[in-house]
């Protein structure tokens, strides 16, 4: 090799050495070198909808917002409304730029009174803090702290996640509703805080232990030890992609990113315009509003015909006219059906329309459906097994 | 990973068996565990010529699509049908699981490609290891 090519080197979470053991296979997600899959990426899928599956979610970032002002301070910083969060509750939200469009998404969490705990993307990061920075400016009393390196976070996800995660920790974790959270001690490690949230549509934890290398790997075992009897599986960025397809959502630089705004998308419950308080994105949204709306929607597609439509494709009418574009487009494992989401014009979101997706030349036939794809069933419910192939 | 000696290797991953006339054509084991789950293999029609080194189907993982190569010339004759319904049969068994069947044009084009040892050889330069 003679190149003299300087790449920067990739990130590593503090598991590296451990995903490296399990053989899996790595790849370059925004920036870190992260395991795409184990076993096998359909192997793994199956494990979060039918048992138990863990993924080093370490790459994710951890803003922490603190002082008398936080409360003022994420509520101009994030389209949800915060004030409606109880301590021990979380929420999804985003941030946003003047012009309604995304910085980032994000899952805020009310830590306690004036003290809040943002989870951030991965290759977003050192944007996201010198955004919340700048967007703070010299607003008094809410000092702002990146612990991103400072947290190994690990998902826990599936039916048996709960089973799992409880022989670990005293803490009763039944009384944890979907997207609350608590502290406890897990594997040892003390005021580890435990949320009932994830990325994969189905039930789960996600907890945030000490970043060193020993502990990291040594709660990853005990975690994989755990679910054993479950059929646990290490699980990686390949599955947690299609998990969080057939849910519906939204990954940055797909669904969302500096060139789409709220209104275009399906979160548009979780951005409060009537807050009560200003936020950064908020006038340019009324805007929009009261100019008619947008005029595309995100989506649910599946294919009809023969084909895969995948991200970037594009989205046609029957007769081929290019209208839009597939933002995710993968098989699901679970339905056994090809899927995408796609920003389309409003001529073409209502359930039932028929549309193309341009695969490599040909236009194969797609159906908009209803979002998401997958729901997973309520609790106490008859387990939904997956459609024979 | 295995890679049979009775077997010729293109560069771009497929495998080319000779017998007479007749070519069988499948992907390595180094390919389909490249790809992984493999869900979905376009192939041509019976009836098409092909020539060594142009596109003549894809295969698809969940996650990727790669195109195939033909690693000689010659006109399809047969396709494996069954890769419609069982596409991941191809990850199980690679050096046994064929995609097309072809009458050569020129037997000798096998020549050109790489041996078993060869192969292998060029696999782990490609991969570093």
């Amino acid at each position: 090799m003679t190149s003299t090519e300087t790449l920067s080197p990739l990130r590593r979470t503090a598991l590296h050495a451990t995903h490296h053991a399990h053989k899996a296979r790595m790849v370059d997600f925004g920036g870190w070198d992260m395991p795409v899959q184990y076993r096998g990426l359909i192997d793994e899928h199956m494990a979060v909808r039918t048992g138990v599956g863990v993924f080093d979610v370490s790459h994710m970032g951890d803003i922490q917002l603190r002082g008398p002002s936080s409360l003022a301070a994420v509520q101009k910083l994030l389209m949800n409304d915060a004030s409606k969060l109880a301590v021990g509750q979380a929420h999804y939200s985003a941030m946003l730029y003047p012009n309604g469009t995304f910085v980032d998404d994000v899952v805020l969490h009310k830590l306690g009174d004036n003290d809040y705990l943002i989870v951030i993307n991965a290759g977003t990061r050192e944007k996201d803090v010198a955004w919340v920075r700048s967007v703070i400016g010299g607003m008094t009393g809410v000092h702002v702290n990146d612990f991103s390196d400072y947290y190994t976070q690990l998902a826990i996800q599936g039916p048996k996640a709960e089973a799992t995660l409880q022989k670990l920790t005293g803490v009763d974790l039944r009384p944890i509703k979907n997207y609350w959270f608590t502290w406890g001690t897990v594997c040892g490690c003390h005021n580890v805080l435990i949320a009932r949230t994830g990325y994969t549509g189905e039930d789960g934890f996600e907890i945030y232990i000490p970043s060193d290398e020993p502990t990291s790997a040594r709660v990853w075992g005990e975690v994989l030890a755990a679910g054993e009897e479950f059929g646990i599986m290490p699980c990686g960025l390949g599955a947690r992609n299609t998990l969080r397809l057939e849910a519906a959502m939204a990954l940055y630089g797909h669904e969302i990113s500096d060139t789409i705004n709220v209104l275009e998308t399906h979160l548009t419950r979780y951005c409060k315009l009537d807050k009560g308080t200003d936020f950064v994105g908020r006038e340019a949204l009324l805007k929009i509003q009261a100019d008619g709306g947008p005029a595309r929607k995100l989506v649910a597609l599946e294919m009809v015909e023969r084909g895969i439509g995948r991200d970037g494709y594009p989205v046609t009418t029957v007769g081929g006219e290019k209208i839009g574009e597939v933002t995710s487009g993968s098989p699901s494992p679970f339905l056994k059906k090809n899927i995408a989401l796609a920003y389309v014009p409003l001529a073409y979101t209502d359930v039932g329309t028929e549309v193309g997706v341009e695969v490599r030349g040909q236009v194969v036939k797609a159906v908009v459906v209803t979002m998401p794809f997958y729901r997973r069933p309520k609790i106490g419910a008859a387990p939904i097994t997956a459609p024979l192939s | 990973m295995s890679y049979p000696e009775k077997y010729k290797y293109a560069k771009s991953h497929e495998w080319l068996a000779v017998e007479g006339e007749t070519g069988t054509v499948g992907i390595t084991d180094y390919a389909q565990d490249s790809l992984g789950d493999i869900v979905f293999v376009e192939l041509p029609k019976v009836g098409q010529e092909i020539e060594a080194g142009s596109t003549f189907g894809s295969v698809e993982s969940v996650k990727a699509v790669s195109d195939l190569y033909s690693p000689a010339t010659g006109t399809v004759t047969e396709i494996n049908e069954s890769l419609n319904d069982a596409p991941e049969t191809i990850n199980t068994a690679a050096n046994e699981t064929w995609l097309i069947k072809l009458t050569l044009s020129n037997p000798d084009d096998a020549n050109a490609l790489l041996s078993a040892a060869e192969y292998e050889k060029f696999v782990a330069e490609e991969t570093g290891h």
